[in-house]
């Protein structure tokens, strides 16, 4: 996406006070940003952290899933599996692209992710001990990262509004895939039912944990909302989800791990919604910090894949210059036109 | 990392069906223009969305400036009478 291209001499714009209020104003119009726009420093590097960060989620949360792969129980659900298992890889492509338009490179990228200077999503780091999990993970995970990323296509920047607009058709089908898994293993033996409720139990909280820390924690809400980066806060969406989760849980005849959920009908201004018990936030910021079950594996399998596919990076590229040599030999370029 | 072994950006255009142009769908980093327009099928045309693909080496783009947008396209700005709504046609006459 233009990235390229990119006007070398926009990206330090003179941030005079009317320079800013200028952008803002183009924000509060609802105008969207565009790569080779002037921005303000502080919007570009939000911007880069955050598609960076989304983009790394996608890559490694190939791998929790990549792991029953070899597994599935039916063909069906392994060629479902392995359809959204690319997905995951598309959806990490198109978000990558989006963050070079701001001037960063994906290789750039790539180092902060193994380096352990850029962050993904930290329900990647819990591991998957069951086929169940490949329901839960599509039912939960897609569904709290739908949640987060349906509001994303009316992000004020036009690049990354793009790619979640191609994402949230795709994630539509994971979520799915996974919702109907469940309800197999919900219909199935106790054994079945069994494993589809542990799995539920332990991916519920971290569920929750995706939405990010509470308002009153978060540090980047704020500025974000203002930019229209982001529309709702954090505990706005984890709200959204618990509301609609619990319904489906009961369809499935399971139980959400949580003594304090209940129906409140005065939530969500008198709309009703659920209460729901305290997060444990020790966890995550223990997780996000690196000292999740799998933050090491998963880190190491990144590094793995990204050491081992270099000697497929450098052969294809000097082909590729082989080639331009060999169509620019006169004889060659003669056998052309004729 | 040195910069020689930057995989290089093309960008995708996509022809849903015959009839309709190539539009821009995305972007994507492949050695050679094969290998971008086999990338390009498999990222871009998972469900249906294309009859052909275009790749284009993003470097080749060659893009206005949107800082000087508007002295760009100022020259059009005050032509109303390119408008087919500027001449008033009388009703009686019908659509024309």
């Amino acid at each position: 996406m233009y990235s390229q291209g990119l006007n070398e001499s926009n990206l330090a714009s003179a941030e005079t006070p009317e320079f800013l209020a200028e952008f803002q104003a183009r924000i509060d119009a609802d105008e969207k940003i565009e790569p080779n726009d002037p921005m303000p420093q502080a919007y570009r590097q939000t911007l880069i952290r955050q598609i960076g960060q989304h983009a790394h989620s996608e890559i490694v949360g190939m791998l929790p899933e990549a792991n029953w792969l070899t597994r599935a129980p039916t063909l069906r659900r392994k060629t479902a599996l392995l359809a959204k298992v690319q997905d995951e890889g598309g959806h990490g492509l198109y978000l990558y692209s989006a963050a070079e338009t701001l001037g960063i490179s994906r290789e750039q990228m790539t180092e902060e992710l193994l380096a352990g200077k850029a962050k993904y999503s930290s329900i990647f780091n819990y591991p998957t001990l069951s086929w169940a999990d490949m329901g839960a993970i599509g039912w939960l995970v897609d569904g709290a990262a739908i949640m987060n990323q349906v509001p994303l296509c009316r992000c004020s920047y036009g690049p990354y509004a793009r790619a979640m607009v191609r994402i949230c058709k795709e994630e539509s089908f994971h979520q799915r895939q996974g919702y109907e898994l469940m309800i197999s293993l919900c219909n199935g033996t106790t054994a079945q039912k069994d494993m589809a409720q542990d799995s539920l139990n332990r991916w519920w909280w971290p569920s929750l944990m995706m939405f990010g820390p509470s308002d009153s924690d978060s540090l980047h809400s704020d500025q974000s909302r203002l930019w229209k980066i982001k529309r709702f806060t954090n505990d706005e969406l984890r709200q959204k989800f618990v509301d609609a989760t619990v319904k489906q849980a009961q369809h499935l005849g399971l139980e959400i791990p949580d003594p304090q959920l209940a129906w409140n009908e005065n939530k969500n201004d008198g709309a009703g919604g659920y209460d729901f018990g305290e997060i444990d936030w020790d966890e995550f910021w223990r997780v996000v910090k690196g000292h999740g079950p799998l933050n090491r594996e998963r880190i190491a399998a990144r590094t793995k894949a990204w050491e081992e596919g270099a000697w497929v990076r450098e052969a294809a590229l000097a082909y590729a210059e082989k080639q331009k040599s060999a169509n620019t030999d006169p004889n060659n370029l003669a056998q052309k036109v004729s | 990392m040195s910069t020689s072994s930057v995989t290089p950006l093309w960008e995708v255009f996509i022809r849903p069906r015959n009839g309709l142009a190539h539009r821009h769908c995305g972007s994507l980093h492949a050695a050679d223009a094969q290998m971008a327009l086999q990338a390009a099928r498999d990222v871009y045309t998972r469900r249906g969305e294309g009859q052909s693909i275009w790749v284009v080496p993003s470097s080749n783009i060659v893009a206005s400036d949107p800082s000087a947008s508007a002295a760009f396209f100022d020259p059009a700005d005050d032509k109303i009478y390119r408008h087919p709504t500027f001449y008033d046609i009388p009703d009686d006459v019908g659509h024309m």
